[in-house]
């Protein structure tokens, strides 16, 4: 009898662990699939001038999305500036300092304001930044953008602090260092890798958000000067694009698809790279 | 490390300030969709002429442009429907409509085994969508296609889903068409569908015709001419079955020019005369009767000169109709009214 | 515990004493943070309180199961658009929850270190991907793949099954619930997969190899203690998810037909609130009509509500046995 149980423990072992391969494999070739599609339908787009030239109207060839690249960047930026230190210092909050109740109201408020829908966002964006000083700008595109960052970075902040063991924070304090000190200098690091790949995460995911540009950042086929202009954005111009009835145009939406994937990679690539050479390593 | 990241910061800040001029004369304007391919072909040909006056055109919707415009934060608008009594009453000041372009809609199929076009009657389009008529066979559009074999299949009823002026003038033809559509349930940019299924763009359209099999829908004429679309006949207030084209849209706007209203806010839809295609709309610009900043007063009066004159001239390259001339000497008086 | 603070003898020390400590400091400023994060939820709230007084007004609570939208006749409800969200969201997690815990377990337990660390790179890409390509790849992958294969099979086998029969019934026009859920469910895999890896990757390695020490197979190691440890990450990540799939718009209007009718056919088309938000919002015109567009929004936030915490009585009810201790 125990025999057979361990043959059925050895063939469940088997089994569920070549699945949980599969299911890898099974999303890994669908982000194959989307990339696949984005080069063989873009790629061919992809020149000089798309990087360096302003969108011509439709019927004409040439012309590109550097307005809309650098407007993107512009964003993502402003998006950082503004949600990523919120989401972190609340991590902190959550995961140091915070009082029972008042924590699991900060815990639940994150939840739900990620689920509003992005268009929500936007006009809550609207309203604030936008109806008062009667014109669009990129201001409040980041300012939109900013508070979708806050969720994502907030709960992998928490969950990254909570995971350093407790060893390292008492070692830090039995040396005589204070609370905070101990946070700075030593918790946060350990947690780093998690953390920056939340923030990462959380990036990625508004760089291609349209719904909440509309009305905030509404869009521009010129330059913008300075940062109280409408801006172009990727996303917005790849919606447009993707959907229109010229072939052309849909080329290039799918080229700035990819652009955008290169962004975001290469961001990311540049994040883990200045962490590692600063010697942060991954937590254990 | 502290250097490059300064040396990052002072390029994208550099960056951030470019294609920052003096003397430009900045226009943000909102609006309708369905004339984005002429109007940023407009506004770009004008940029190339007026290299300081820069017109950022963004279609975020008919409806979004007239809100916009109501709140202040656009300089103009667009629309692919006139704005009603009660929206105009809520502005605060006065708001011109200029008609720019003409467009069709046209009715798209796909059913197996039909490969010519097929003639629909203003009753069989609207059953259809009422949802009254549920098969290809059926005698109301099978006495309008004599000597074709209609299938004993489903309509499949295809509408938009999001809210367009391309419903709208659909909408507003079928209520011209069927009192029963008017009263039960009228005609707007968005309207609570009988029957059907919706999709979101024309690209959503046409992506559900072609893939499912015994579909009905409607989309606009270029877009069905870019992507070479099948589509039927429609027939019109004088009872002659029309394909839409560049022409017949013209002569719709052309019947409907006589009894123009002063402020240009007509419907041509079901227009009378016999090549006139009844599926048929202007679209207008939303002009503001007051502009306070003579800089942008002057530029608009001048663009609107150039789209009544040169303009005009790239509509049949892209596929839109032109304006007749009445409507366009009309129009050309009315640009005085901008203050 | 503090060298640097001076110490009353014995007794608590004063406000300024603290402060210079900087913890108080760092404890006021991290509570600041987290209070704006309320501030700014009670204002996007409140405005859409506001924005919605006339629609509320005019339907009161009838609007929570009210079948009709009618932009035209002035008569909204919220009834399709609440049973569609629902049930896009719930099957969306269905799909994507075991399939990205399996993934995420495979990366950080069985995968070589570089391989893991690059597809889970790539699987972070994947939450870039703006939402109207995912849409497009519905129309052009999915929506077929469901009409012609997925759906056939289904209707044939589980169709027939006795309760859950119903669900796999009627006509398939490849749009719909089912492909809805489908297509979002690819969206969230990415933020169950990346967050739950790397919190998976954060139990400590006493813990594995207890349990395979005391004669655990590699799946039981990891099935019985290293998932439960990672339990309250691996659950974050699903709350990521699923208020990814309650708010997502572009993507699901291209694929879930749009048609504001309560189904109970997986393969019926259907609405959800963010879809017509998204689809009505830039050209309603008329004030009912935004207001009735707003309200629907307040409604989403009241679901979110619920289903949070729902989910998190959940937890706290499969607390015992084998959790990190918080």
């Amino acid at each position: 009898m125990r025999r057979l149980h361990l043959i059925w423990r050895k063939s469940l072992n088997v089994v569920m662990l070549t699945l949980t391969g599969v299911c890898a494999f099974a999303v890994v070739s669908v982000l194959f699939l989307i990339l696949g599609y984005f080069v063989i339908h873009g790629g061919s787009s992809l020149n000089w001038d798309f990087f360096t030239k302003l969108p011509k109207p439709v019927g004409e060839t040439g012309g590109g999305m550097a307005n809309a690249i650098l407007g993107s960047l512009k964003l993502l930026l402003l998006a950082a500036l503004m949600g990523l230190p919120v989401g972190l210092m609340a991590g902190v909050y959550l995961a140091e300092f915070g009082g029972k109740t008042f924590s699991f109201v900060i815990r639940y408020t994150t939840d739900l304001l990620n689920g509003v829908p992005s268009i929500v966002i936007g006009l809550f964006a609207y309203s604030i930044a936008v109806l008062p000083v009667k014109h669009f700008s990129t201001v409040a595109g980041g300012f939109a953008l900013g508070i979708m960052v806050i969720p994502i970075t907030v709960r992998a902040t928490e969950e990254f602090l909570h995971a350093v063991p407790g060893s390292l924070r008492e070692g830090a304090m039995a040396l005589g260092a204070s609370k905070w000190r101990t946070i700075a200098t030593v918790v946060l690091p350990a947690a780093s890798g998690g953390i920056i790949t939340g923030m990462l995460l959380s990036l990625a995911r508004v760089a291609g958000e349209t719904a909440p540009l509309l009305f905030t950042a509404f869009g521009n086929r010129f330059w913008s000067p300075g940062w109280s202009q409408p801006t172009a954005a990727l996303p917005e111009m790849i919606y447009r694009y993707a959907i229109a009835p010229y072939e052309d145009w849909n080329r290039q939406a799918w080229a700035a698809g990819l652009v955008l994937l290169g962004l975001v990679l290469l961001a990311n690539l540049g994040c883990r790279y200045v962490l590692h050479r600063r010697g942060f390593s991954r937590s254990v | 490390m502290r250097k490059s990241l300064l040396v990052a910061f002072l390029i994208l800040g550099l960056a951030a300030t470019a294609g920052a001029q003096s003397g430009t004369v900045l226009l943000n304007a909102a609006g309708a969709t369905f004339p984005y391919p002429i109007y940023s072909k407009w506004f770009d040909v004008y940029h190339t002429a007026h290299p300081n006056v820069q017109i950022n055109y963004q279609s975020i919707g008919s409806g979004g442009g007239i809100r916009q415009l109501l709140a202040g934060t656009v300089d103009f608008g667009a629309s692919d429907g006139p704005m009603s009594d009660e929206q105009l009453g809520q502005a605060k000041f006065k708001i011109l409509h200029f008609p720019t372009v003409l467009g069709a809609v046209v009715p798209t199929y796909n059913v197996a085994g039909i490969t010519g076009d097929l003639n629909f009657t203003q009753k069989a389009l609207a059953g259809i969508y009422l949802g009254t008529i549920t098969k290809w066979n059926d005698p109301e559009i099978a006495k309008a296609n004599p000597g074709v074999s209609l299938p004993n299949a489903d309509i499949v009823v295809v509408h938009r889903s999001d809210g367009s002026g391309t419903s709208y003038i659909w909408t507003d033809f079928l209520s011209k068409a069927s009192a029963d559509w008017k009263s039960k349930v009228g005609n707007g940019t968005s309207v609570n569908w009988p029957v059907g299924l919706g999709g979101k763009g024309n690209e959503g359209v046409t992506g559900l015709v072609k893939q499912t099999p015994g579909s009905i829908g409607y989309v606009e004429l270029i877009y069905a001419l870019s992507n070479n679309i099948p589509y039927g006949k429609v027939q019109n207030a004088a009872g002659k079955f029309l394909k839409a084209d560049l022409a017949g849209v013209t002569a719709a706007a052309a019947g409907a020019a006589k009894d123009m209203p002063e402020d240009f806010r007509v419907s041509i839809t079901n227009a009378p005369g016999a090549t006139a295609y009844p599926i048929s709309s202007f679209t207008w610009l939303l002009i503001p009767a007051q502009i306070s900043d003579a800089t942008k007063r002057d530029a608009i009066k001048d663009f609107l000169k150039w789209m009544l004159a040169d303009g005009q001239g790239f509509n049949e390259s892209l596929s839109y109709a032109k304006l007749p001339k009445p409507v366009i000497e009309k129009e050309k008086k009315a640009i005085s009214l901008v203050q | 515990m503090d060298h640097a603070a001076p110490r009353h003898a014995g007794g608590p020390r004063s406000f300024v004493e603290r402060l210079r400590d900087g913890d108080e400091i760092a404890h006021v400023v991290t509570l600041t943070f987290a209070a704006l994060i309320l501030l700014i939820t009670s204002m996007l709230v409140y405005e859409l309180w506001v924005n919605s007084h006339l629609s509320r007004a005019q339907f009161g609570w009838n609007f929570f199961w009210t079948q009709t939208w009618d932009p035209i006749f002035e008569h909204y409800g919220a009834a399709p658009f609440i049973y569609g969200t629902l049930v896009t969201s719930i099957v969306s997690l269905i799909i994507a929850v075991p399939l990205g815990l399996a993934a995420a377990v495979y990366l950080a337990e069985l995968a070589p270190r570089n391989l893991s660390d690059s597809i889970a790179f790539l699987i972070d890409l994947l939450a870039a991907v703006p939402s109207v390509i995912y849409g497009l790849l519905g129309i052009f992958v999915v929506v077929p793949a469901v009409r012609t294969t997925i759906g056939p099979i289904l209707i044939n086998t589980v169709g027939n099954v006795p309760v859950i029969g119903r669900f796999f019934k009627g006509p398939n026009y490849g749009v719909g619930f089912l492909t809805a859920s489908i297509v979002l469910a690819i969206m969230i895999v990415p933020f169950i997969i990346s967050v739950s890896r790397e919190v998976l990757l954060t139990v400590p390695r006493e813990q594995r190899e207890a349990a395979l020490g005391l004669g655990a197979t590699r799946w039981e190691a990891t099935w019985k203690v290293v998932v439960p440890w990672a339990r309250t990450g691996i659950m974050g990540s699903i709350f990521l998810a699923l208020a990814r799939a309650l708010g997502e718009t572009m993507a699901v209007t291209m694929v879930i037909g749009n048609d504001p009718k309560i189904r109970e056919s997986l393969f019926a088309s259907g609405y959800t609130i963010a879809a017509v938000i998204a689809n009505e919002f830039t050209e309603a015109t008329g004030d009912l009509y935004l207001s009735a567009l707003i309200e629907l929004g307040l409604v989403l936030f009241l679901m979110t509500f619920i289903l949070n915490g729902l989910a998190r009585i959940l937890i706290v009810a499969t607390e015992r046995g084998g959790g990190r201790p918080t």
